[in-house]
């Protein structure tokens, strides 16, 4: 049978299962309100525009955020890479900052920025930031000695060995880097939004959770949900696939 | 004299800090627009010497001298081929090319010269593949042209068909001799083959191992193509084995004195 039969049967079978239930209340619907609830929630959602309003306002915080951490990611990895003094010191503190959710921030960063947007930015930049240091950090230092010796016998060295050979061919790592500190940024977004001010998916599930709308609150996790695996699967894995067939690691 | 090659030494420091000997005395003169093998069991530090010929790699002690200019680093008066055509995958073949003409000329006379050598090496249709479209045989091929569009006086081949078939080498040594015979380059080629260095070579340079020296200069003078001189060859072929056969006797009981040590 084709997957993708299977998986529409499978998710048919759910939702009629969670719809029949629900008519049938073996659940009260504030425990688990009904799939045409969340329905209704979601249009209503979206045509009072509240929901796309979140959605502007999550994703320019997420584009912010996952560009300074691949930024600062990529800048501080290099450094690691060459530095062995860095690699050392640096490089230490990096992988115990890793270890730490980077949620766990919040509370200094309202402190340091005020229950803002920044605040929520600071917890998103260091949910990237270190994940996309020890990629960049593991690409450069794992670039085939074969390529610097050919482009060095071909004059290159310096900055433009760094820039037309080193650089490219540290690119699977990158995109591995960058497709993990995508989803970290998520993770952290929304968790920062929960805890902070709007809007934001995440304040709407707060704010929904509050008032015990709960079929806003499916809702909303429904659209992280969706959106998490859109990115992942049809961008970050494409390109990932892509790169990898260019790059000759995968047949 | 073109490359000269004096009193090189190269020491490497094994893993207890003793000092290694890989090269020991070694003196080479080439001509230019000669085509040299220099030939050898594994670990006899051929490629580590040409590797010092190219720049890459440091002698621990003694001088090469180039074109009157004296060898410290690497430069693109000497292309180097690798047993790998070490291409750059993300690169496509117009681009490996050009890849060392970036700097010194436009886009246009880059991809020009490019042409001409990917012409040279018969891979003209192949300008927009990458390299992990192309068999082994044709990239080898690409990097032959890279080399060579820098258009450097020495070529330096570190067994460039060592890791392919039988059926593309032969094909392969047919192109690099007309190649040879169409630029005049000066080449040096390190083999482990003795078949390949006699259908080359105009010399061939054997070398022996622990340390590593200079065995025997032998001169090559048969008419080209050589194929057609195949008993002639083979007489060389035994007079060269006769060197050889003691050096990888040596390697062998050596490596089985190791084996029965671990």
């Amino acid at each position: 049978m084709h997957p993708t039969l299977k998986r529409i049967i499978f998710f048919t079978s759910i939702i009629a299962f969670w719809e029949i239930g629900s008519r049938l209340e073996l659940w009260l619907p504030i425990i688990l309100p009904s799939p045409t609830m969340v329905l209704d929630a979601l249009v209503t959602g979206f045509e009072d525009k509240t929901l796309i309003y979140d959605l502007v306002a999550s994703f320019k915080r997420l584009g912010v955020g996952l560009a300074l951490s691949l930024l600062i990611g990529s800048a501080l990895g290099v450094l690691l890479a060459k530095s062995k003094t860095a690699d050392e010191t640096i490089g230490t503190v990096i992988l115990a900052l890793q270890a730490v959710p980077s949620i766990v921030w919040l509370p200094l960063a309202i402190m340091w920025f005020g229950m803002n947007e920044t605040s929520v930015i600071f917890v998103v930049v260091l949910g990237g930031t270190f994940v996309m240091t020890l990629n960049m950090r593991s690409g450069i230092k794992n670039v085939h000695p074969l390529y610097i010796k050919a482009a060095q016998t071909m004059g290159s060295r310096g900055w433009d060995l760094f820039v037309r050979v080193i650089f490219p061919a540290s690119i699977p790592h990158v995109v591995t880097g960058a497709r993990l500190a995508w989803a970290f940024c998520w993770r952290a977004l929304m968790a920062g939004e929960l805890l902070s001010t709007g809007p934001g998916l995440g304040y709407t599930l707060r704010f929904a959770s509050d008032f015990g709308n709960m079929a806003l609150v499916i809702g909303v996790m429904i659209i992280i949900g969706i959106i998490g695996y859109i990115v992942d699967q049809l961008i970050f894995q494409r390109v990932e696939k892509t790169v990898l067939k260019r790059w000759g690691l995968e047949s | 004299m073109f490359i000269e090659i004096t009193d090189i030494q190269k020491q490497y420091l094994d893993k207890d800090n003793n000092p290694l000997n890989v090269l020991t005395d070694i003196n080479l003169k080439v001509e230019k627009g000669e085509f040299v093998s220099i030939l050898g069991p594994s670990g006899c530090g051929k490629s580590t010497l040409l590797s010092i010929v190219a720049g890459l790699t440091k002698a621990t002690s003694g001088e090469i001298v180039v074109n009157n200019q004296k060898i410290t680093k690497p430069g693109k008066d000497r292309g180097m081929v690798f047993q790998q055509a070490a291409l750059f995958p993300w690169l496509n073949v117009m681009e490996n090319v050009t890849f060392p003409l970036k700097k010194e000329m436009s886009k246009k006379q880059a991809e020009d010269q490019a042409k001409k050598y990917l012409q040279m090496v018969q891979l003209s249709n192949y300008l927009h593949h990458y390299p992990h479209e192309l068999s082994g045989g044709m990239q080898q091929r690409v990097a032959i042209a890279r080399a060579l569009a820098m258009n450097p006086d020495t070529l330096l081949m570190d067994e460039p068909f060592g890791a392919l078939d039988e059926q593309t080498r032969s094909r392969l040594h047919g192109q690099l001799e007309t190649i040879w015979t169409e630029t005049k380059k000066t080449i040096l080629f390190v083999t482990h083959s003795i078949s390949e260095s006699i259908k080359l070579s105009d010399r061939i340079i054997v070398m022996g191992t622990k340390p590593g020296t200079i065995l025997q200069d032998i001169q090559v003078d048969l008419p080209r193509p050589r194929e057609q001189y195949k008993k002639e060859m083979l007489e060389i072929e035994e007079h060269i084995m006769g060197y050889l056969k003691k050096e990888i006797d040596k390697v062998v009981s050596e490596e089985l004195a190791n084996a029965s040590n671990t």
